[in-house]
Parts: C-alpha cells; structure tokens; sequence
C-alpha cells in the first residue's frame, strides 16, 4: 500500500531527472565550441531570408479543441472514482453513469452537428 | 523513516534511469537498423561490431556540438521546453512495476519505486506536463515551423489524451484499483487484459502512438513539410533532450502496455514452477523486458509500414471513432459486469 515513503521516492527520483538534466546543461555550455554570427542567430526558414517573427496569430481550431478538451478531460476524471468503485455502486451505480454519458454525448452530438470538430 | 527502505529506493531509482537512458539509446539503434532490414539496406555499421557503438558516438557528438540559442528566441523558455519534456519522461518510470521483489536474508528488495494507489492517475498527470515542453520549446523558438509543429503536437496530445483516459476507465471496472502493481497482480496465470479488453486495448495502443508521436502520427515533426517541427532551431543536447525523451516515452509506453493490457511480469505457468524467489523475480524481469522489448519493435515495425496521416484525417479518427468507440467500450464493459457476471 502507498505511504510517505512511496512520495519520498518519487521526490528522489525528481531529482535524479532535474540533476540529470542541469549537469547536461552546464556540461555543454563548456564542451562545445562557440563561435556564433549574427547569420548563424537567425531564424532559421529553410535558406532564404527569414521574414518578420513567429509571433502571429493561428487557427482558432486549435483553441476550439483545446476548449472542447477540457470539458472532455473533466468528464473523464468524473469518471475514475466511478469505475474504481464499480462493483460497490451495483446497478445505481451502472444507471446513475449511463445517464451522465448519455448526457455527455447530447453534447458532443450537439458539436459534431455544430461543425465544431470539422477541419478542412 | 525507514533509511534501509530509502536506500533501496534510491539504488532502485538510479538503475532504472540508467535503464531508461540505455534503452533509449539503443532504441535510436534499433529504429535504423530495423528501418534498414525493411528497406532492404545494411544501416549503421561503422562504428564497432554491426555499428553497436553507433549510440555512445551520437551522444558524444551530442554533447560536442555547438549550442546554438537563435537571437529571437525567449532565452529562459528555450532551455525550459526541452528540460520539462525529457524530465517528465524520466519522470513516468516511478510507478511501473518491473518484477517481483527479491529477497537477501529477511530483506525484501521491491522493484518499483512507488507503489502509490493513484498511479494510472500519476502517470496521466505527469506525461501531460510533457506536453507543455513540447508546446513551450516550439513557441519560445520563434520559428514558424516550431511553431506550427507545437501547435500540431500539443493538439494531438490533448486530442488522443480522451480515448486514452476512456480506455483505461473500461479497464479500471475490472481491476477497481489505480495501481499498477493491482493490475499486474490481478492478471496472474493467463488472466490477461487484452482478453477481456481487446477493443479498450486496440484504442489505447493506438493513443499511444499519438501520445508519443511515433508515425503514422508524427505530424508534428512531418520532415518534409515542417523541417524538424518543434525542435526545428535546437541543437546540441538540447535537440538530444527532445530525441531522447521521445525514445523513453515509447520505452515507457511498451513498459505500459505490458503491464496494463499483457500481465506485466506474469506468464503463464510462472507460479506452477514452484521456483524460489529469488530466480522467479530474476525470470519475471526478463519476461517484462521481453514483451517491452516486442512493443518497441512493434512501434517500429509499424513506423516504417505506415504512410502518414493527413492532419484533418489525424483529428478526425482522434474526435469521431476512437471517442465515441471508447465510450462504448465503456458502456459494454459496464452492462457486462452488471448483468452477466
């Protein structure tokens, strides 16, 4: 079973990666070499002259699923505890989720018909 | 505090990550020279026997090559990104299960880090923090293509992180239990999931391969539109950090697999032998070595078969099958263990 010293190892195992990775980034600050330019510091944009930055705007699709993903997400967590106690629950237990499902995909019927999930 | 107990844990922790690292580097290997079998080539061959030191010489010209920050980019963001992605990765191994616990004397030597009763949850919740060192690497970049290739990426990621969740809640109705020592216990003998889950197992390999962003998904880094995608301005080890983590993702992912849907350690016939302890752990790592090892090659296999997928194609199978195919599988999953069994 969990306890404290199952958290405990996890904090050492956190900072095995983050020791890991910061003797890697003061290793190749030194074993490298260094001779930068201004051309090198560019951005690259396959040879030609880079144009402007890349701090413009983007589909809205990707805000649309990112939305779409949180509800979804949340949905899913509701259901963890759920199905961990499933065979406590019984038939309520089975009803009670069939309903919130079924809710669940009224919604996502209600996008898909919406076109909210169409890319093109 | 229990110290012997720490101590084990830290000797633990530290194979394991020294495992990670040399699986993923062997795995780069593995990738060529299975890509060269299937395209009738010979592959890395020059450095060492049958090029098997090829892996130390890329890492050492990893960490000699010059470190390049591009003049645009956010300076603190750009280390940032490839930091979290492979730390993360390194992260996920805490929880797996990699054997049965050996015994000297009294003492009992667990292999796993931690057995925490939230751990599907834990590595959930960790590998998404993965996904910000992919979308921060892109965008502190400055570059149109990294930025593209986040974009895409973290897209993907959320998107195939629902059927993912979805199949694993299909699987929790059997095992009532999030920890993966429970899972990997319950499918004693010939008990596998697969058996019972097979539609949940079918939607959660191939959320896998998204999650990881292995081909047919690799959309984020599709070379011939997009360069390298995210970590098209990255060189030096900080370009090795995203490769690398990569890799241990998918170690992680076959380690997962394994455990989740194959019986982890288990085969069958194990408990029949009768053997003493220490031999039966010894066997039951090896099992679990070998079918991780048969899912890397699967992924592989699979890279190097597979044409990619167009991303409107990607986001459809993500939003319109394999979403409502796992609440299905959840809906079956549940009426059978409520009406039948």
């Amino acid at each position: 079973m969990s306890n404290s010293i199952d958290y405990v190892a996890i904090l050492i195992q956190f900072s095995v990666a983050v020791g890991f990775v910061g003797v890697t980034l003061l290793t190749i600050r030194f074993a490298g070499p260094r001779r930068l330019t201004s051309d090198k510091l560019q951005s690259w944009e396959s040879g030609i002259e880079s144009v402007g930055n890349a701090r413009f705007p983007f589909s809205i699709k990707y805000f649309l699923t990112a939305i779409l993903f949180v509800m979804f997400d949340v949905e899913v967590i509701f259901m963890y505890p759920w199905a961990v106690n499933f065979k406590s629950l019984g038939m309520i237990g089975f009803v009670e989720m069939f309903l919130f499902i079924g809710t669940l995909l009224l919604g996502f019927g209600y996008i898909i018909k919406k076109g909210g999930l169409t890319w093109d | 505090m229990d110290w012997t107990l720490l101590i084990d844990k830290t000797i633990l922790i530290l194979i394991v990550f020294l495992i990670s690292l040399g699986v993923a580097a062997y795995a780069t290997y593995g990738e060529r020279k299975i890509a060269a079998i299937l395209q009738d080539r010979i592959g890395p061959d020059r450095a060492g026997p049958f090029g098997l030191l090829q892996p130390l010489a890329d890492g050492v010209k990893f960490f000699l090559k010059e470190d390049i920050t591009p003049a645009a980019a956010d300076k603190f963001l750009f280390i940032l990104g490839p930091s979290l992605f492979i730390a993360t990765a390194l992260m996920t191994s805490a929880v797996i299960p990699w054997g049965q616990s050996f015994f000297f004397g009294e003492h009992e030597f667990s292999l796993q880090v931690a057995d925490l009763n939230v751990g599907i949850l834990y590595i959930l919740a960790v590998v998404s923090i993965g996904g910000y060192g992919i979308m921060i690497g892109g965008w502190a970049s400055n570059n149109k293509f990294a930025l593209l290739g986040a974009l895409r990426a973290s897209s993907q990621m959320i998107s195939y992180e629902i059927p993912l969740g979805m199949s694993l809640v299909a699987l929790l109705l059997y095992s009532n239990s999030l920890s993966l020592r429970d899972i990997v216990d319950m499918q004693q003998g010939f008990h596998w999931n697969v058996f019972y889950q097979p539609l949940g197992f079918l939607i959660f390999l191939i959320c896998a391969f998204a999650e990881c962003n292995r081909a047919p998904f690799d959309l984020p880094e599709s070379e011939s539109e997009l360069i390298g995608g995210y970590h098209t301005e990255y060189s030096s080890m900080k370009l090795g950090f995203f490769l690398f983590a990569e890799y241990i993702n998918m170690f992680i992912s076959a380690a997962l697999i394994s455990c989740l849907f194959f019986g982890g350690y288990h085969f069958p016939g194990l408990d029949s032998l009768d053997l003493a302890p220490n031999l039966a752990a010894m066997i039951s790592v090896i099992v679990l070595f070998s079918k991780i090892i048969f899912f890397i090659f699967f992924f592989m296999w699979v890279r190097w078969t597979l044409p990619r997928f167009r991303y409107d194609q990607l986001m459809r199978i993500g939003w319109k099958v394999l979403i409502p195919l796992s609440i299905v599988n959840v809906l079956i999953t549940g009426a059978w263990l409520t009406f039948v069994k």
